[in-house]
Order: C-alpha cells, then structure tokens, then sequence
C-alpha cells in the first residue's frame, strides 16, 4: 500500500534519513519506534511531502508520489497528524473538520454557496465527530478544547480526509498515561481498511496494537519485525537500554 | 462560561443560525439611508464614506479572512481610479461600464501581483506590498502624459447613470450610487465569507502549515482572494474617481494605504463590518477635527488608534461583541 525505496535526506553533515526501504500492506498496523532523534517524524515529513528526499523513491498504492505536493498526496489518501497539536484555534471543531470534508469533495473553492446548505458534508463531520466524543463541544473554538479533546480532534481532521494511509505521529504526546485511553480506543476503532503506521513512545502500546514494529536509529531502520521478533531482539535492547547509544 | 452544544441531527442548525442576518445588520442598512433625511448636506461626505466602506471592505477580505496585511492597497484603488477617469477623459463616460473596466484592470494587477504576495507572510509581506505600492505611485508620477502627474488627472466628465440621473453638485446621486455599489459587493463578500470557500480562507489564517494536511490548496485559495479584493478597490477607487470627477497621485499614495489598515483595525477585522464602522469613525472624524484644526488631527486618530489596540485587541466590533455574548451568557 505504502512503499518508500532508498530515501534519503541530509540536513547539512546531519543524517536524518538514511536508505529507508518501507513496505507495508494493506490494512496493517506498523509501529515506528526508536529514540529521540531517530528521524522518525522526519520519515512522515518525507512521505507525506513535507521534506523533500535527496533521493529515493515514495509509492502509494503502486504510483509514484515523489514529486507529488503535499495536498495532492492527501488527495490520494496519504494522511497524517502532528505529534504537536496542529490546529485552527479559533475555528470549531464542526467547521474544522467540515472544513476537510469539503476538501476532500472538491467544494472548498465554492463561494456562491452558503457552507450551512452543504448538510450532508456537516453532517459526516459531525458524525466524525460524535465518534471521537468530540460531539458535544463540537461549536466551541477550538483553542478553548482541553488538550486532550485537542489531541483528538486531530485524529478526527485526518479521518476526515479518509485516507487509505494513516500516519499517526504520536497520537498521545502529552497526555498522561492514565488520561491516554480515550485516544488509544480512538486509535483501537481506525476503520482495519485504513493502513496505520504509527509513531509512538509506550512500549505497552506498541505491543498492544502494532502488527509489526519498525526500529529507527539515526536516521535508519535498524530492524523491521513482528512484535515478539522485535521484543527479543538483541539489538533493540541495546538501543533502548541505553548500552550502544552514547556517541 | 456559555457552552453551545449542537442538537443531535441537526449539526448544521448551529452554523446556519451564525450565518442568519441579525438585527443589528439590518439596522446598520437601514441607518445608511438616514442621510438622505437627517444630513442632506453632508452626502459628498457620505459618498466619500460609503466608497472608502468599500476600500475597507477589500482589505478585510485579504487580512480578516486570509490573514495577508498589506501596507500597499491603495495600487489597486488607484489603478480602479486611473482607469475609470482615463475612460472618461477618453470620451466614454457611461459609470457602469467604466465601472467594469476599471474593476478588470485592478483585478488585472491583483492577479499578476497575487503570485508575488501569497508566498510571504508578515513583515516580508507588508514590505512586499509597500514597495509595490511606492513602485506604482512614481510610474504613476512619471507617466504624466497619461496620468497628468502631480496635477491630477483633469477633464474627467460622466454621463448621467441609466442616462437620465445626472451626478449633481450635493452628492445625492453619488451617494445613491456609492450605498447602492457598496450595499452589492457586500451582499457577495457576505455570501463568500459564508462559504466553504471562505472557510478554507479562515483555515489558512488560522494554520498556513494545517491546510495541506487537510488537501488545501492554500496557494491558490489566496490568489483568488488577493484578485477578488484587487477587483473590490478598484471598484472603490473607480466610484471615488466618477463621482468626484477627477484623480490624483494620492489615491495610489502610502497614506491612503496606511489609513486604510488604521480604519481596519479600529473597527475590527473579518467580520466585514469592522472595516465599515472603522471607514465612518475615520472619515466623520477627519471631517470634524479637522474642522477645528487641520494640521493637528492625526494626533486624535492617534490616541484613538493606540486605545483601540492597547483596551479592544479585536477592534471596535470585537468588543462590542463581546460585550454582548457576556450580557447574553449573564442574563
């Protein structure tokens, strides 16, 4: 569904991706993990167009989308959110993700009509809304949301988009532990047509929803594997113990 | 704190009630036609006012919705001017077309320029449309054999309107004009601003990096707003030059840009009005303490503006209505 083929990107002697091969299926659940630094957003910044690549090449859904700008990409259903809230402060959840709908129907350059007559492009934002217990406060500005709610709202935009490629960012960063699990029910209920790779910290959930984990370190992909393969593998450990990583 | 919370099923009731005329809306057009009764000496005055509402209005719809401020709009008020007289002077005097003309020649220029202007945000922008401005005024000053430079453009002559209602010395039929202009180009910008279109504007002012995210594309979105605005002052500047009868280099100057931002952020920006209520404070004000000391009065336009910025961040109508979501909350 997804396929990345020897990307590449520099920022200045800083290696930030490095050869990065991707191959995930349809429909699948990857987790991308791996420390700080890794280039783990700077690989959803390369995919979805944000950054450009030296080189290499990105395939979605068997077509070249290299050269493609980042909304075109979205056009064809590579998604994203952004690990910080990337929002419209003063524009309603409602007209926020109206606002993507109608995008995605090709009617966001439409003047001449009032936005209340498009009902049906309300009305599945609304119900976009209403799944991600965002329904009752989906009038306020958003800036007024509390910071989870925000969290979110920003899975919500993304659906709205209905992507056939969901790259989440770290959906709960900066939630407390004990406050993330409207968010990961959230993740948990992604229609299993959309193909998921996210990026995430908690290992517990790593475990609980990926069906395969990728393992970034210093811009490369130091392993790619099931979980148990990934939860045993020596070097995973080394990383995340800490033992190989001071240089 | 009031939470407004959305009907179950009828999510779209909440935003069509936003979009309803109020009743302070139509107050506001009723109370355009006072004039007419209550100060019928002052309608040059009016008219003058009426078609710098318009001037304000296009700015409103660039940085209000779009977020892009600009220090040189008055280039596309000038060029709306210099066309509609340079019409005229040319023998063809008939307002409406002139009209036309004028708006497709600043719309012209709107859009030639928009390709420059939407790649810059802030104070590269405000440079940008600054210099493009002063750039416009001294080709303007140098073309004098068109133009008629420093002197103004002289000989502007208009036929009557409809061919029999004669532009006459009280203003009546230029404020009959300007309201009825003005009162149109506002029935459309409200639609516009009302539309997903002008949703995917607020979009791009809220969060430039969201909107391809969302599959906007935000480049192209603000093009077509930066040349609809362009067509808008040009149209002001246009009514200004047909029903005066004449222009000069100062309808492309920087103070005509730099008072045009002042009535706009008095006022309040996008929410239309703002920078109809920022245009009559402005103008009445010009009117009357220049009255009692004409070098002086930008020191009140002053103090006024510092207040304004310092006590009701929002402009005029922002606080107004906050004012009024509080008095309702509390009742």
């Amino acid at each position: 569904m997804l396929a990345t083929h020897g990307l590449d990107k520099r920022f200045g002697s800083l290696v930030v991706a490095a050869g990065i091969e991707l191959a995930i299926p349809k429909g699948a659940r990857y987790a991308l993990i791996g420390p700080n630094g890794a280039g783990k957003t700077t690989l959803i910044n390369l995919v979805t167009g944000m950054v450009q690549p030296d080189s290499g090449r990105i395939v979605l859904d068997g077509e070249d989308i290299t050269g493609l700008e980042p909304a075109m990409r979205v056009k064809r259903g590579l998604v994203r959110t952004f690990q910080i809230n990337t929002l419209f402060p003063n524009l309603s959840p409602l007209e926020a993700v109206t606002l993507a709908v109608c995008e995605r129907h090709g009617d966001a350059g439409t003047w001449w009509r009032s936005l209340p007559t498009y009902e049906q492009a309300i009305e599945e934002a609304y119900g976009i809304l209403t799944m991600l217990v965002l329904g009752a406060d989906c009038n306020r500005p958003t800036r007024q949301l509390a910071y989870g709610q925000q969290r979110l709202l920003e899975i919500a935009l993304a659906l709205a988009s209905k992507p056939k490629v969901l790259l989440l960012d770290e959906p709960a960063a900066g939630v407390p532990k004990d406050e993330s699990g409207e968010l990961f029910k959230a993740v948990a209920g992604i229609s299993s047509d959309i193909t998921v790779l996210f990026i995430e910290h908690d290992m517990d959930v790593v475990f609980r929803f990926a069906t395969r984990i990728i393992v970034m370190v210093a811009g490369r992909i130091l392993v790619e594997g099931a979980p148990e393969q990934i939860a045993s593998d020596p070097r995973v450990r080394e990383v995340y113990l800490g033992r190989a990583h001071h240089g | 704190m009031a939470v407004v919370t959305s009907a179950a099923g009828a999510p779209h009731r909440y935003l069509q009630a936003q979009t309803r005329w109020g009743v302070i809306e139509i107050m506001f057009w009723i109370a355009t036609l006072a004039p007419f009764v209550l100060f019928p000496s002052y309608l040059v005055l009016m008219s003058q006012i009426a078609i710098t509402a318009l001037f304000a209005l296009s700015l409103d719809l660039i940085l209000g919705y779009a977020g892009l401020v600009s220090l040189g709009h008055a280039a596309y008020f000038g060029i709306g001017a210099y066309t509609a007289g340079l019409i005229s002077k040319a023998g063809w005097g008939e307002p409406l077309s002139g009209l036309l003309i004028a708006a497709l020649a600043a719309g012209l220029f709107g859009y030639v320029t928009s390709f420059i202007v939407v790649r810059f945000r802030h104070l590269a922008l405000i440079m940008i449309t600054l210099g493009l401005g002063l750039m416009l005024v001294e080709a303007a000053n140098s073309a004098s054999w068109l133009t008629g430079g420093a002197d103004g453009l002289q000989g502007v002559k208009m036929w009557p309107l409809f061919g029999h209602i004669q532009f006459d010395l009280y203003g009546y039929a230029a404020y009959t004009y300007s309201l009825i202009v003005l009162f149109l180009v506002f029935l459309a910008m409200r639609r516009l601003t009302n539309s997903p279109f002008g949703l995917s504007l607020r979009g791009i002012r809220e969060n430039a990096v969201r909107m391809p995210a969302v599959g906007a594309p935000s480049l192209s979105r603000l093009r077509t707003i930066y040349t609809i605005s362009a067509v808008i002052a040009g149209v002001a500047g246009a009514l200004l030059a047909q029903t005066t009868e004449t222009v000069s280099l100062e309808t492309l100057g920087f103070q005509r840009s730099a008072d045009l931002l002042v009535m706009l952020i008095l006022g309040g920006t996008g929410r239309l009005y703002g920078g109809m209520l920022g245009a009559v404070i402005y103008m009445v004000a010009r009117d009357q303490f220049s009255g009692i000391n004409p070098q002086y009065w930008y020191f009140w336009m002053g103090l006024l503006l510092v207040a304004v910025v310092i006590f009701l961040p929002n402009g005029m109508l922002g606080g107004l209505a906050r004012l009024i979501s509080r008095w309702r909350s509390a009742s």
